[in-house]
């Protein structure tokens, strides 16, 4: 009797202390996933959480190359056709082998009608299983940029999949939640322990995870809260509740520094913030002026360009937490160089000169349509701006809304002037030239986010060449040739790249990645 | 009675259309759930076509008909935001919610009616003052303001001073959610787990004060001029102790219109739990509501505004059943009506 009860005793205390040992990571930032389909939304912190429990066959890791994930190796066989060789004996965390089958049926799933991603890999023709461990991805005409989209993908299992009735990402035409919007099941780091969305997501660690041995550090089991109210969001890091927060606001970043016992990591994001012109119309939409455009003289934008003291929105409004920019791109993308990301020099006497040259010496008025709640500060900078540009006789209208009604706004081409903020989930320079300067052609799909009617033709048929191009000296040429002239054509004024600032305890080792989205298979608990 | 009860509901149906007809015209200014909903990749076309899926190209009044329709059908139809049906969400959330408002519907009770008694019978003492200037406050004060500084003093200096004063350092109380929660049929509770009652206290408390004070007040002015009655000056001149005069005669009096505002305000607290359920991370509807305004989330509003209407109409139909009950010379006056009109 007493000897059964030592043992029980023992044995209690032993569970203790490995449940002592388990390390926790409880983090927490703004929003919540929007689901854990992980083809279902194409939207950042989505993909972030999702890419703990799926993986996609190329990774990236902390300085945003490319890593091989589940495959080995690729390498173009022919113009229009990459080979993948994938990592053999991975198992899904259910224990059931993956294949060439789920690559094929995972990327079949990102190209359905339901999918966010469709738009993304739109180049892909046609994906094939030429063995279980290799896949070819041909796609409609040289695309030598392939393996920087598929770090996007994410890899399902196909078995699980048929046999939860989740083939096809969720839509909201159907009644029912889909099974895949709550569970989720892949080859990753970490499985979905309980998902409570808006709540709650404690994720565990795989244990037949294939890369355990590469990171046997990385903590037990993550604990996910949103916490939408940034003051309570930064009470929780402050009194110990939570350890690391993603985004704590910009003013509060002195005093998590002076807190003993946490600490800040920084670095740019891979998103730069300008203000787009309509240059392209016949007549501004909203502005005094009749029956011509200001904003197609370029002196009148360089005029505002010169007028705009980024010094001073980094110091004031950014307090320091933003790199001034001359280009729309940031560095880490394929293309940028420190050369090309110069600013024209803040000079208000010349710019009131070149507004004289170009017959607008008393200005004109203009609408300026802003965001409020979707990048750091914007409303802010927008107000800066507003009051720089008055100094060279520039009235500006500030109309400041709420990110579902600024995108739709100008998405209909319904403004003379706005700011936007571009991140590139590619890495690569292409990515930006055709979305924000090709021609916008939406039989030719191109040109989606070209608001601004810039067009020339000569950057549209580099565009097309950058895209295709597969020598790759070639191709750097070309992209560096269109930098200059996007340079040179000026339809954004450059404003800055935004930086992140990653808080948590001293407690927490974690790389700081740009692209905003941690990976806590890299983390540490001490 | 019955013709009343009749006329009262029917007034309630049409409040509950007007108000949910309303929700539908502003949500045309709410902006576009699509951007929200597509990638940045998205083509001009994809957008249209999502639009159309979603029946957001159709006017206003059809939507309206639409809606009306399925809610009828018991199909609020599901989230743009979380992809799950809205019916779902609202039963996961109203749990917290009224868990939430019932504390602090209790707090506010027995924290108000005590102090109201107090501050009427001792007037002019330094401590009925001190209580008086801190309703005041608990009036005028946000409650944003009241949260945050909860939140400073009892979560994140606590560590500090909780200590200095002798209490353990694990005292303090956590500054957002709801703790651990347990499963009671389809209701998650947080009140049956240590973690989840030292949750509750913060936001309880913060919700509470606007409340508390109202009924401190009230309490206080009908206390005050129920002691100037003659059936209490009749009481004393009884002979009655202070204590039953006090209690027995003039407590029971003033309640009943504290009661009757109390279940009036208990709507109001379930939309003032917005506000308190944002600034602690509090998993409720309000919260639900807030996220979803930011989002353009039409289905989960539309439900919300019309839930929350739907119980307003109902505690005020139940208050004044409930009147017409407990008042005997209300009841007295209907019936004299019923029969001159009879």
């Amino acid at each position: 009797m007493f000897v059964a009860r030592i043992a029980a005793l023992a044995a209690a205390a032993l569970c203790a202390a490995s449940v002592a040992d388990a390390k926790t990571l409880r983090w927490a930032s703004q929003g919540d996933a929007l689901t854990l389909d992980p083809h279902a939304q194409n939207e950042g912190p989505t993909s972030g959480m999702n890419a703990h429990v799926y993986e996609p066959l190329i990774s990236r890791d902390p300085s945003l190359s490319k890593v091989p994930a589940l495959a080995l190796s690729w390498k173009a066989i022919a113009p229009d056709t990459w080979e993948f060789k994938l990592r053999p004996d991975v198992k899904f965390s259910d224990g059931t082998p993956f294949t060439a089958d789920d690559v094929v049926f995972s990327y079949n799933r990102a190209l359905a009608p339901t999918s966010d991603f469709r738009a993304y890999i739109s180049s892909i023709k046609e994906v094939k299983a030429i063995d279980p461990l290799t896949v070819h991805i041909i796609t409609n005409g040289p695309n030598p940029i392939l393996p920087d989209y598929a770090s996007s993908i994410l890899i399902m299992s196909k078995a699980w999949a048929e046999k939860h009735n989740v083939t096809k990402p969720q839509s909201f035409k159907d009644k029912e939640e889909t099974y895949a919007v709550r569970n989720a099941m892949g080859t990753g780091a970490f499985t979905v322990k309980q998902r409570d969305p808006d709540v709650k997501t404690v994720m565990a660690k795989n244990p037949t995870y294939w890369g355990a041995k590469d990171f046997p550090a990385s903590p037990d089991e993550l604990v996910y809260t949103p916490i939408k109210e940034p003051a309570t969001r930064v009470a929780a890091l402050i009194s110990g509740q939570v350890d690391f927060v993603l985004d704590a606001p910009l003013q509060d970043i002195a005093r998590i520094k002076q807190t003993p016992g946490l600490k800040t990591e920084e670095t740019a994001q891979v998103r730069s913030i300008f203000l787009g012109l309509d240059m392209g119309a016949a007549e501004l939409k909203y502005s005094d002026v009749k029956g011509k455009n200001p904003f197609a003289d370029k002196r009148v934008r360089q005029a505002m360009y010169q007028a705009i003291d980024i010094d001073a929105i980094k110091a004031k409004v950014m307090r320091n937490f933003a790199a001034p920019a001359g280009l729309v791109t940031s560095p880490g993308v394929h293309g940028y160089t420190k050369d090309l990301d110069k600013r024209l020099k803040f000079d208000v006497a010349s710019a009131k000169k070149l507004m004289a040259d170009a017959g607008y010496p008393n200005g004109f008025s203009v609408v300026l349509d802003c965001p409020n709640d979707r990048y750091n500060n914007d409303e802010q900078i927008c107000q800066a701006v507003t009051g720089m540009l008055a100094q060279i006789g520039i009235k500006v209208d500030l109309q400041a809304r709420s990110k579902t009604l600024h995108f739709p706004k100008i998405q209909k081409k319904d403004s003379s002037f706005f700011l936007l903020g571009w991140g590139v989930p590619t890495l690569d320079s292409h990515y930006v030239f055709t979305y924000l300067y090709q021609t916008n052609d939406a039989a030719k799909k191109v040109g989606g986010y070209n608001l601004t009617n810039y067009s020339n033709a000569k950057m549209d048929e580099l565009t097309d060449c950058i895209l295709k191009e597969v020598d790759q000296a070639k191709r750097d040429k070309m992209i560096a040739d269109a930098w200059k002239l996007a340079i040179e054509d000026m339809p954004y004024l450059p404003l800055h790249h935004q930086l992140i600032v990653w808080s948590m305890s001293d407690k927490v080792t974690i790389p700081i990645f740009a692209n905003d989205s941690p990976n806590f298979k890299y983390s540490k608990m001490k | 009675m019955l013709a009343f009860i009749v006329s009262r509901l029917l007034q309630s149906v049409a409040v509950m259309l007007a108000v949910s007809f309303l929700c539908f015209v502003l949500f045309n200014f709410v902006g576009d759930p699509v951007s929200n909903m597509v990638g940045q990749e998205a083509t001009a076309a994809d957008r249209e076509e999502m639009r159309t899926e979603l029946g957001l190209e159709d006017s206003v009044g059809m939507q309206f008909l639409r809606f009306l329709v399925n809610a009828a059908h018991g199909n609020f139809g599901k989230s743009y935001r979380l992809a799950r049906p809205v019916s779902d969400l609202i039963v996961e959330r109203m749990p917290a919610t009224l868990e939430l408002v019932a504390a602090a519907a209790l707090l506010a009770l027995a924290m108000g009616i005590p102090l109201g008694v107090l501050t009427a019978l001792r007037r002019n003492t330094i401590d009925s003052q001190a209580v008086m200037t801190f309703s005041l406050a608990g009036v005028a004060m946000p409650t944003f303001v009241i949260g945050i500084l909860l939140i400073y003093v009892f979560s994140v200096e606590c560590k500090t001073w909780a200590p200095a004063v002798g209490l353990p350092g694990d005292w303090c109380f956590p500054s957002f959610g709801r703790g651990e929660t347990e499963k009671i049929g389809g209701w998650t509770t947080g009140l049956l787990t240590a973690s989840g009652l030292k949750a509750i206290v913060l936001p309880a408390v913060t919700l509470s004060l606007f409340q508390m004070t109202l009924v401190l007040r009230l309490v206080r002015s009908q206390m005050l001029e129920v002691l100037r009655t003659d059936y209490i000056k009749f009481a004393r001149a009884r002979g009655l102790t202070n204590r039953a005069v006090h209690f027995r005669h003039a407590l029971k009096n003033t309640l009943l219109p504290v009661i009757t505002v109390i279940g009036i305000q208990v709507g109001g607290l379930i939309a003032f739990s917005i506000i308190t359920e944002t600034v602690f991370q509090w998993p409720g509807m309000g919260q639900l509501f807030i996220q979803s305004v930011q989002f353009a989330d039409i289905p989960v509003m539309a439900a919300y505004l019309v839930m929350v209407s739907l119980i307003f109409v109902t505690i005020n139909f139940f208050v004044d059943l409930l009147y017409a009950a407990i008042d005997p010379r209300l009841r007295l006056d209907r019936a004299q009506v019923g029969t001159a009109g009879g």
